[in-house]
């Protein structure tokens, strides 16, 4: 069985490197799609086998333990309904000459390897290789967000690339730092990067060193997940880069950059004398999320709009991470987890709307439900569900993340519940007029995809109704985990 | 560790702190390239005693990366696309020189008050190597937010690597040292390649970061 599911890891690294070969060699757009559609099929197959087999023993390079089972899956799970989605969404951009049959043979390949370098993040033990995983799946996205050569497009990838190496060369130094601080009590060597063996010397680490490194740390990997004053890559790079790609930034890599967080953060937990991480990340946490609610009202693009309320959820989680404790972990994950496939279902409805409409500009685009009312409805159940209303599995994280806010420090509820009533308020303000009103742009049919968005919503919904007892022990389990 | 090697790395580690410095107040855009260029050289010799006093030979290949890559094929490139592009003029530093170079002198400062505070139990070497770096990577990231011309904000990303290549040679025993100077150079590279295109798709006019503002999605 042990060699079994060590084959379940390298499916999930082997399948996308291979595919990623095979679709930069193959010429022929809808082949490409589907093998796309096909390979991380076959990823999320291995992830899922991942549950049911024996975990491999911690190597020096990977590890899969309870906590990154939860990412991995996910992960997998949204690369594939994204995969189906792209297959649609490509077509039409090749119809209207927006991409070339090259682009798209570029476009393909890159996907791949994006998941390889995510799924790598996840299932790697080794802090280093961790840190060049992250480095690979940012510099595939800036060559996707760039992939139109326009000027938006273009200096969208710009910012994304400059602050993204500014970010992930700080990590690095943070990595160095925990090097040394591990090198005095575990030896020279490979062994002081291999997280397990790290989280076991924790306590003997000298905790100075380990303070710093995590403020350059939260801060480095803090720059991907978009946390406040160092998220100005974030709605540019959603904004102009293709729309399922701006799918998988929201629902997936803004989670690689945080489950690098969570990892640091239980190294330092594990050093009894480090500082508390907890009150920095709430700092930060907070500040997204109000920032991010006020910035919602100003919007006038639609992508830009939700990449904005996808800062307001990270700094959230980010929050009850920092919050700490089962019941606050518990709603952090929960809340992660519900963002993902809320966030990318919108992502796909927006991206359909966009197309049929011509514009991202939401004072031009009105009445989607009259015109398009697969659409419409889509983008009103997906906006309804981020804005947190019940019965959507966000109300129900949402409310457990406010209330032991209530029970520990009521003062902090007092910003946190004025943050997320703020960003329901734009959400729903700007959703009034684009999904009723008079209808306005192309009422066109559109050629869509329900099948990702609809089964991405359908979970939300189910998880905010009924959540099955083993999902929840397991959560419990890694809350527990995340002390 | 005697007293000479210690001095060796210690001149090598503080004439980065000082190339950095020198970067901070070139107002032409070759001369900064030339002053980048005496960065990644001082750094190949740094990493090269590295490897000499550690007995690590792989960090020979960083140094080698470092010399090569860094000192000759992107000076070289970066000249060639300033003449390309006719920027050759002066730099427009978004603050004045004198502003800058105090705000330098105070982030070495602190730099060295947090590293040799917090590393007082680790080795000499490796302690004062941190805290130059620090001092390299702070500096870099001066040199990228006084600048607003996107050739000397790469020029500034890379000093800032370099600094953090100069940390990771100087943790003794590292590694993937080699890996992550690669996965580094190959980043560069693509900045490099990057600039190069603004100008090749005659999408931008100007590389003036300044101009890309105005394509903000939000003032369409």
């Amino acid at each position: 069985m042990t060699a079994f599911s060590l084959d379940a890891v390298a499916a999930i690294l082997l399948i996308p490197v291979v595919a990623a070969a095979l679709l930069a060699a193959l010429p022929n757009y809808r082949l490409a799609a589907g093998l796309n559609v096909a390979a991380s099929l076959l990823t999320l197959l291995a992830a899922l086998s991942l549950f049911v087999t024996d975990r491999p023993q911690p190597g020096q390079y990977l590890l899969v333990d309870d906590l990154n089972i939860v990412f991995i899956v996910l992960n997998a799970f949204v690369g594939f309904t994204t995969s189906v989605f792209s297959a649609s969404y490509i077509a039409h951009e090749l119809d209207t000459g927006r991409l070339t049959a090259s682009n798209l043979r570029f476009y393909h390949a890159m996907y791949q390897i994006m998941m390889f370098g995510m799924n790598l993040a996840f299932v790697s033990n080794n802090i280093g290789l961790m840190w060049v995983a992250v480095e690979l799946a940012t510099l595939t996205t800036v060559l996707m967000v760039g992939i139109y050569r326009t000027h938006e497009a273009l200096e969208a990838a710009w910012k994304y690339f400059i602050l993204g190496s500014v970010g992930i060369a700080l990590a690095l130094f943070g990595t160095i730092l925990v090097y040394m601080a591990a090198q005095p009590v575990v030896g020279e060597g490979t062994n002081a990067m291999v997280w397990t063996v790290l989280i076991a010397h924790a306590a003997h680490f000298d905790p100075a060193l380990l303070n710093v490194a995590f403020v350059f740390l939260l801060l480095g990997y803090g720059t991907k997940v978009g946390l406040a004053p160092l998220h100005a890559w974030l709605p540019d790079a959603h904004a102009e880069g293709p729309t399922p790609i701006s799918a998988v930034l929201s629902g997936l890599l803004l989670n690689v950059a945080l489950y690098a967080v969570l990892r640091f953060k239980l190294l330092l937990a594990a050093s009894p004398e480090a500082i508390a991480t907890g009150p920095l990340m709430i700092t930060m946490g907070l500040t997204s999320l109000v920032f991010a609610a006020f910035m919602l009202y100003r919007r006038r693009d639609i992508k830009r709009l939700f990449a904005y309320s996808s800062i307001e959820h990270m700094g959230i989680i980010v929050f009850a991470f920092g919050m700490g404790g089962p019941l606050a972990n518990f709603a952090g994950l929960l809340h992660m987890v519900m963002h993902s496939l809320t966030k990318s279902a919108i992502f796909f409805t927006v991206g359909h709307i966009a197309q049929v409409k011509g514009t991202q500009n939401i004072t031009e685009i009105r009445g989607l439900t009259e015109t398009h009312p697969a659409l419409g409805w889509a983008l009103v159940i997906g906006v309804v569900a981020i804005a947190g209303l019940p019965p959507s599995g966000i109300f129900m994280s949402e409310f457990l993340v406010v209330s032991s806010t209530f029970a520990r420090h009521p003062f902090l509820a007092v910003p946190l519940v004025f943050g997320i009533l703020l960003a329901f308020g734009a959400l729903l303000l700007r959703l009034t007029g684009v999904a009723f009103g008079e209808p306005r742009g192309s009422t066109a049919p559109a050629e869509a995809s329900y099948i990702p968005m609809y089964s991405h919503l359908a979970l939300v919904f189910a998880a905010g109704i009924y959540l099955p007892p083993p999902l929840v022990t397991w959560f419990q389990h890694v809350a527990n985990l995340l002390g | 560790m005697n007293g000479l090697t210690f001095d060796i790395a210690h001149l090598l580690a503080g004439g980065l702190v000082l190339v950095s410095f020198m970067m901070l107040y070139q107002d032409r855009l070759f001369a900064l390239i030339n002053v980048f260029a005496v960065h990644a050289i001082v750094l190949a010799l740094s990493v090269a005693w590295q490897a000499y006093i550690q007995d690590a030979h792989h960090l020979y290949v960083t140094a080698a990366i470092a010399l090569i890559f860094k000192a000759i094929v992107i000076p070289v490139g970066l000249h060639r696309i300033i003449q390309r592009l006719g920027i050759h003029r002066d730099i427009e530093t978004a603050v004045g020189i004198g502003p800058t170079m105090l705000a330098g002198i105070g982030l070495v400062t602190l730099s060295m008050v947090l590293m040799l505070r917090v590393t007082s139990g680790a080795d000499p070497l490796a302690r004062e190597d941190l805290a130059f770096a620090l001092s390299i990577i702070l500096l870099g990231l001066l040199v990228m937010v006084t600048r607003r011309n996107a050739v000397s904000q790469v020029v500034g990303f890379m000093s800032l690597e370099n600094g953090l290549v100069l940390a990771a040679t100087g943790a003794k025993g590292m590694p993937l040292v080699v890996e992550i100077s690669v996965a580094f150079s190959i980043l560069i590279a693509f900045i490099v390649i990057g600039v190069f295109l603004f100008r090749i798709r005659e999408r931008f006019d100007s590389v003036d970061v300044g101009a890309l503002d105005d394509y903000r999605g939000e003032h369409r």
